[in-house]
C-alpha cells in the first residue's frame, strides 16, 4: 500500500525534477527505446484486438439456446443443435484431470521442499517435472493411446470384439490430461512451500509435533493459496488443451457412454476445443459460427479460472509488479 | 611502504594519536602543505606528477554546495535543510548514528536518490555553480561518481568492470586497445593494478571483498570524476582492507573532492580534513577535524564524538 | 511414500520414452536415416502407409520426413526469434520504462495472451489472417505463377508463424520480467552512479545478467513452438516445403510440421504401420524436447563463472 501511492504521485503530478530524459540519449538508444515502448504496445493491441473480436464475434453468434441443446451429428452442422455435452465434456475433463493433478502434485512439492532425500533424487525428480512440462501435448496424447490401448488399462475404455482394447476415454484422456496440470501444482506449492520461515517449522516440532504432523497441520493450510493458484492455472491449461481430448477422448460430438459402471467416464466424447476445431474450416463441420460461439464460451472460462488466479494472488502478495 | 599504518596493522587501538600529530597540518588551511608531508611514502606511479601539481594549485576550491537540502521518503523527512560545502584537496566525512540520513543525503549529491520513487528533494545543489537539476543527469554522475557501502562489481571481467564506464557514455564503441591506457591507469590510483595486472580477464566476482571494493573505486575513478562519493566503503571490509583504501583516498584527495560517510570515528579522524555530523537528518556540525574531535560546539556532537574516544 | 509419489515422474517418463521409441523402431528400421531426408511428398506416403496391406510383412513404412521437420524447424525458428525480440523489448519495457499505469495494464494482458487456448489462436488464425493472406496480399499473378507447384491459399508458413509469435511470447516476457526485477539494484544502481544512462544500464547490466533466464525462456518457448500441433495443423496448410529462395513467395507458401501432421493421420493410428509411424513423428518431437531441456542446462553453465547463477 505505501508502494503504490507516491509511484502515481511521481507519475502523475510530475517531480519538481524531471526524471532522466531520453532526449540526450545517443541516437541508438532513443531508438532502443522506442522499440520497448513499441513492443509493449504491440502486446497490447494484440491481446486487445484477440479480446475484442472474439467478444464481437461470441456476442454475435452465442445464443443461451446454444448452450443448452446437445448436438447432433448432421450434413448441416449449421442447423444442429448446440454444444451442451462439449461443454459437460470439458467440465469433466477438467475436474478429473485436477483430481488426479492436485494430490500428485501437492505430494511431489511437499517431497521435494520438505524432504528432498537423497538430494540426487530430488533433483532428478525436479528435472523430470521440467520434461513433462516440456513434453508437447501430442506427444503426452500419442504416449497415452499407446499405453493406454495395453490389455492392463482396459478397465479404463470398452474393448471392441477380437479384445483390442480401444484405449479413449474420459478416464484416459484425464488421466493423461493432468500431466499437463502438473508442473503448475508442484510450481506453485514449492513456490509457497519456500515462502514459509523456517521458524514456522521450528515452532511446531518446538511444540512436540512430527514432520508428518507439522505438514498436514501447520505446512498445508498455510501454503492453500499456493495450491489453489497451480491449480487454478493448471484447470486452465487442461480446459484450452486440445490434442489430448482429439485423440484420447475421441472428439466425439456427444458423450457416449459405455455399459457397466461408470459408463460415461468410460465413453467417449467432445470438448469445447475439440468442438471448435472441429467446426473450424480445419475440421469436419466448418460451422465458423458456432465454432465462434464455443470458443467465446471456451475463452471466457479460461479468463476465468485466470482471474481466479489473479484474485488469489493479489490477496496474497501486493506488491508483485513493483521492486 | 604505508605511511598511515604499520604494515602488520594492528587496528586496535587505533594510533590515533600519531597520526593526528602527523596530520596536524591537514585542515582546510594548509591541504597542499600535507599530502606533500605524505608524499614521500607514495609508490611511484600511482599517481601522475603532471597532474598532481596541476591539482594542487586549485586545491581547497568549493566544487559543490548543498543549500538548504531536504529529502523525504514519502511523508517521512530523512534530512532537513543541510548546507555544505564539498571541497576539492580535501576529504569531507559524513558521520551520524545510523538512519540518520548520510546515505540519503550522499546519494542526493548525484541525483541518484531519484531512483527511489518514493524519495523527493527541496533545495538546491550546486556543482561549481552550476544547479545539478538543470544538469543533465548521467554528466552530472559522470562528474559525481559514486562507491557504494557493498563492493558491486559487474558480473564481467575486472577488465571490462572498469572499461564499463568509458564504453557506455557514448555512441562511439571504442575498442580494447584504446582503453587499455585507461584501465590500467584508473587500476593503479585504486592500488589495485599490481594484484590484478595478470587477470584482468578474470571474472570481478571472483576478488576478495577488500579488492573488490577497491575495483569499484578504479571502476569510479574510470570515469575521471571531479566528486567521489563513498558510503561507509570500508564497513563490510576487514581492516587490513580498510586500510588500504584510507591510504588510497588519502592520496586521491587532491585530484578529487571526497565525501566519505563512515560510522566509524576513528576512521573519519584518521582521513577527513572536515567532518559534517549529521543527527536525525540535521546537520549538527560542521568543523574541520581537529576541531570536531578536540572541541565540538554542540553537546549532542560531543557526547557522540565522545562516545567513540572514551 | 511421499518420495514414492514423487518418483512416479521418473517412471512415467522412462515407460513414454521407452514406450515411444519401441513403436517407433519398425519405421526407423525400415527407413534408416533416409527417414529424415527428402523425398517424395509426405501426403502420398503417409496415404500409402495408411493404405497398406493387413498383412504384417507387406506393411508400407516408407517415409522420407524432411518437408515436415524443416516446416517444423521454419515456423520454430521463426517464431521464436520474433518472440525473443519482441519479449525482450517488452520485458525491459516493463521492468524499466512502463509508466505506472501501463504497467497495471500490460501484467494481465501478458497473462491473458498466454493463456488463449491455441484453438482459439487457431481460429482466428483459420478465419481472419488466413483469408486476408490469400484474398488480399497475395495476388492472383503470384498465385498463378506456382499453381503447378503448389496452391496459395492463404494458409501459409507466414500466418504459422506470426501466431505462433504471439503463443509463445508470453512465456519468455514472463521469464524475462521475473529475470529482470531480480537483478540485483545494487549493479544496476552502480551503473547509473558511473553516468550510464537507464537504456544502456537495463541492456549492458540488467539483460546480460538476466541471460541465463533469456536461455531458460527461448527453451520453453521453442519446446512449446516444437510441439504446437492444433493451431498449426489450423493455419499452416498443407505438406509443403516453403523455399526460402521464392522471395516473398516462401512466406506465403504452406508447410506442414511434424506436431500438425500428426493431427491429421490421428484416426488412422490403428492401422499398425501408421500407429508406428505416428509414434515414430512423436519420438522425434519428445527427443528434441529432451534435448531442448538438456541444451538450457547446458548453456547456462559458462555463465555461472561470472557469478551469474
Ligand atoms: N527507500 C527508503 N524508503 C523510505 N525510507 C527510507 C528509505 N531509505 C532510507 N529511509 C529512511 O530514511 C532515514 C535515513 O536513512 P539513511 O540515509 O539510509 O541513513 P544512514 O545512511 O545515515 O544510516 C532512515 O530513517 C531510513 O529509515
Ligand atoms: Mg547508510
Amino acid at each position: 500500500m505505501s508502494v503504490e501511492a507516491p509511484n502515481r504521485a511521481l507519475g502523475d503530478a510530475g517531480p519538481t525534477r524531471p526524471m532522466e530524459s531520453s532526449a540526450t540519449w545517443p541516437r541508438a538508444d532513443r531508438v532502443g527505446l522506442g522499440l520497448a515502448w513499441a513492443a509493449g504496445m504491440l502486446l497490447c493491441v494484440v491481446a486487445g484486438a484477440i479480446v475484442l473480436y472474439m467478444l464481437f464475434r461470441g456476442l454475435q453468434y452465442l445464443s443461451f439456446e446454444l448452450l443448452v441443446t446437445r448436438p447432433e451429428v448432421a450434413n448441416d452442422q449449421s442447423r444442429s443443435g448446440g454444444f451442451l455435452d462439449p461443454i459437460i465434456g470439458t467440465l469433466m475433463l477438467t475436474v478429473l484431470g485436477t483430481i488426479i493433478a492436485a494430490p500428485l502434485g501437492v505430494a511431489a512439492a511437499v517431497w521435494l521442499s520438505e524432504y528432498g532425500r537423497p538430494s540426487w533424487l530430488a533433483r532428478l525428480v525436479e528435472s523430470g517435472i521440467e520434461v513433462v512440462a516440456g513434453t508437447p501435448s501430442i506427444v503426452l496424447a500419442i504416449f497415452g493411446l499407446l499405453i493406454f490401448s495395453q490389455p492392463l488399462f482396459a478397465f479404463l475404455s470398452f474393448t471392441a470384439e477380437g479384445n483390442a482394447v480401444f484405449g479413449r476415454s474420459f478416464l484416459a484422456a484425464g488421466a493423461m490430461i493432468s500431466l499437463i496440470a502438473l508442473p503448475f501444482v508442484v510450481g506453485a506449492t514449492r513456490e509457497a512451500l519456500n515462502a514459509i520461515p523456517s521458524h514456522v517449522r521450528e515452532a511446531s516440532y518446538a511444540l512436540g509435533k512430527t514432520k508428518a504432523a507439522t505438514i498436514r497441520r501447520v505446512l498445508l493450510p498455510a501454503v492453500r493459496p499456493g495450491i489453489g493458484t497451480g491449480t487454478a492455472l493448471g484447470m486452465g491449461r487442461i480446459a484450452g488443451d486440445t490434442a489430448i481430448p482429439i485423440a484420447l477422448l475421441g472428439a466425439t460430438l456427444q458423450l457416449q457412454a459405455v455399459d457397466g459402471p461408470l459408463g460415461t467416464l468410460r465413453g467417449t466424447g467432445g470438448t469445447l476445443t475439440t468442438y471448435v476445431y472441429g467446426n473450424s474450416p480445419a475440421g469436419e463441420g466448418n460451422a465458423p459460427e458456432k465454432a465462434y460461439a464455443a470458443a467465446f464460451v471456451l475463452l471466457l472460462v479460461v479468463v476465468l479460472l485466470n482471474f481466479g488466479v489473479d484474485l488469489i494472488s493479489r490477496r496474497r502478495q501486493v506488491t508483485s509488479w513493483t521492486r | 611502504m604505508d605511511p598511515l599504518t604499520p604494515p602488520h596493522a594492528a587496528p586496535l587501538p587505533p594510533p590515533i594519536r600519531r597520526i593526528a600529530v602527523d596530520r596536524s597540518p591537514t585542515t582546510v588551511a594548509a591541504p597542499a602543505a600535507a599530502t606533500n608531508g605524505h608524499g614521500h611514502g607514495q609508490p611511484s606511479g600511482i599517481v601522475g606528477g603532471g597532474r598532481h601539481a596541476q591539482r594542487a594549485g586549485r586545491a581547497g576550491v568549493e566544487r559543490m554546495r548543498l543549500e538548504d537540502l531536504s529529502i523525504s521518503y514519502g511523508r517521512k523527512l530523512a534530512v532537513n535543510r543541510v548546507s555544505l560545502p564539498v571541497r576539492q584537496g580535501e576529504v569531507l566525512a559524513l558521520i551520524g548514528p545510523s538512519g540518520c540520513g548520510k546515505t540519503t543525503l550522499l546519494r542526493s549529491l548525484n541525483r541518484l536518490i531519484e531512483l527511489t520513487p518514493t524519495a523527493s528533494r527541496e533545495g538546491r545543489i550546486m556543482l561549481d555553480d552550476q544547479d545539478v537539476d538543470r544538469m543533465e543527469v548521467t554528466h552530472l554522475r559522470r562528474r559525481v561518481t559514486m562507491v557504494f557501502q557493498q563492493p558491486n562489481p559487474f558480473p564481467m571481467s575486472i577488465f571490462d568492470n572498469i572499461a564499463y564506464g568509458l564504453r557506455e557514455q557514448g555512441s562511439s564503441r571504442p575498442r580494447r586497445e584504446e582503453l587499455e591506457p585507461q584501465v590500467i591507469d584508473a587500476l593503479e590510483r585504486a592500488g589495485l593494478y599490481g594484484e590484478v595486472s595478470e587477470n584482468l580477464d578474470h571474472p570481478a566476482l571472483r576478488l576478495s571483498g577488500g579488492q573488490q571494493q577497491r575495483l569499484c573505486i578504479a571502476r569510479a575513478l574510470a570515469v575521471r570524476p571531479e566528486v567521489l562519493l563513498l558510503d561507509e566503503p570500508a564497513s563490510a571490509l576487514d581492516p587490513r582492507s580498510t586500510a588500504r583504501i584510507e591510504d588510497l583516498l588519502v592520496k586521491l584527495r587532491d585530484e578529487v573532492a571526497i565525501v566519505i560517510v563512515t560510522h566509524n570515528l576513528q576512521q573519519a579522524f584518521r582521513i577527513a580534513d572536515h567532518v559534517a555530523f549529521m543527527y536525525l537528518g540535521e546537520l549538527e556540525e560542521y568543523a574541520p577535524t581537529d576541531q570536531m574531535f578536540g572541541a565540538p560546539r554542540t553537546q549532542r556532537s560531543r557526547d557522540y564524538v565522545s562516545g567513540a574516544f572514551g | 511414500m511421499l518420495g514414492a509419489l514423487a518418483c512416479l515422474v521418473l517412471l512415467l517418463i522412462g515407460t513414454m520414452v521407452a514406450m515411444v521409441l519401441y513403436t517407433a523402431w519398425p519405421s526407423f528400421r525400415s527407413n534408416g536415416l533416409a527417414w529424415f531426408g527428402a523425398g517424395a511428398p509426405n501426403q502420398g506416403q503417409l496415404d500409402d502407409i495408411f493404405n497398406s496391406p493387413a498383412n504384417p510383412a507387406a506393411y508400407q513404412y516408407e517415409l522420407r520426413a524432411w518437408p515436415m521437420i524443416w516446416g517444423t524447424l521454419l515456423t520454430t525458428a521463426g517464431a521464436v526469434a520474433a518472440a525473443l525480440t519482441i519479449s525482450l523489448l517488452s520485458a525491459i519495457f516493463i521492468v524499466e520504462f512502463a509508466p505506472p499505469r501501463i504497467k497495471r495494464v500490460i501484467e494481465p494482458v501478458v497473462r491473458l495472451l498466454a493463456a488463449v487456448p491455441s484453438v482459439v489462436y487457431g481460429l482466428v488464425g483459420v478465419l481472419v489472417l488466413v483469408p486476408f493472406v490469400g484474398n488480399l496480399l497475395v495476388s492472383e499473378r503470384r498465385k498463378a505463377e506456382v499453381q503447378y507447384v503448389v496452391q496459395l491459399t492463404g494458409d501459409s508458413l507466414l500466418v504459422a508463424v506470426l501466431i505462433l509469435t504471439f503463443m509463445i511470447t508470453p512465456i519468455m516476457v514472463a521469464i524475462m520480467v521475473d529475470a529482470l526485477r531480480a537483478v540485483p539494484r545494487s549493479w544496476m544502481e552502480g551503473s547509473a552512479a558511473l553516468g550510464v544512462n537507464r537504456w544502456r544500464t537495463i541492456w549492458k547490466i540488467g539483460v546480460r545478467a538476466a541471460r541465463p533466464a533469456i536461455v531458460a525462456g527461448v527453451v520453453l518457448a521453442t519446446a512449446r513452438a516444437i510441439g504446437e500441433a492444433i493451431m498449426l495443423a489450423m493455419v499452416s496448410g498443407s505438406w509443403f516445403a516453403p523455399n526460402p529462395l521464392d522471395g516473398f513467395t516462401f512466406l506465403v507458401e504452406p508447410t506442414r510440421p511434424l506436431a500438425a501432421s500428426i493431427v491429421f493421420y490421428l484416426e488412422g493410428r490403428t492401422v499398425p504401420p501408421l500407429g508406428q509411424t505416428l509414434a515414430a513423428i512423436a519420438a522425434v518431437l519428445l527427443i528434441s524436447s529432451l534435448f531442448l531441456s538438456l541444451a538450457g542446462w547446458a548453456a547456462k553453465q559458462p555463465l555461472k563463472r561470472y557469478g551469474i547463477v
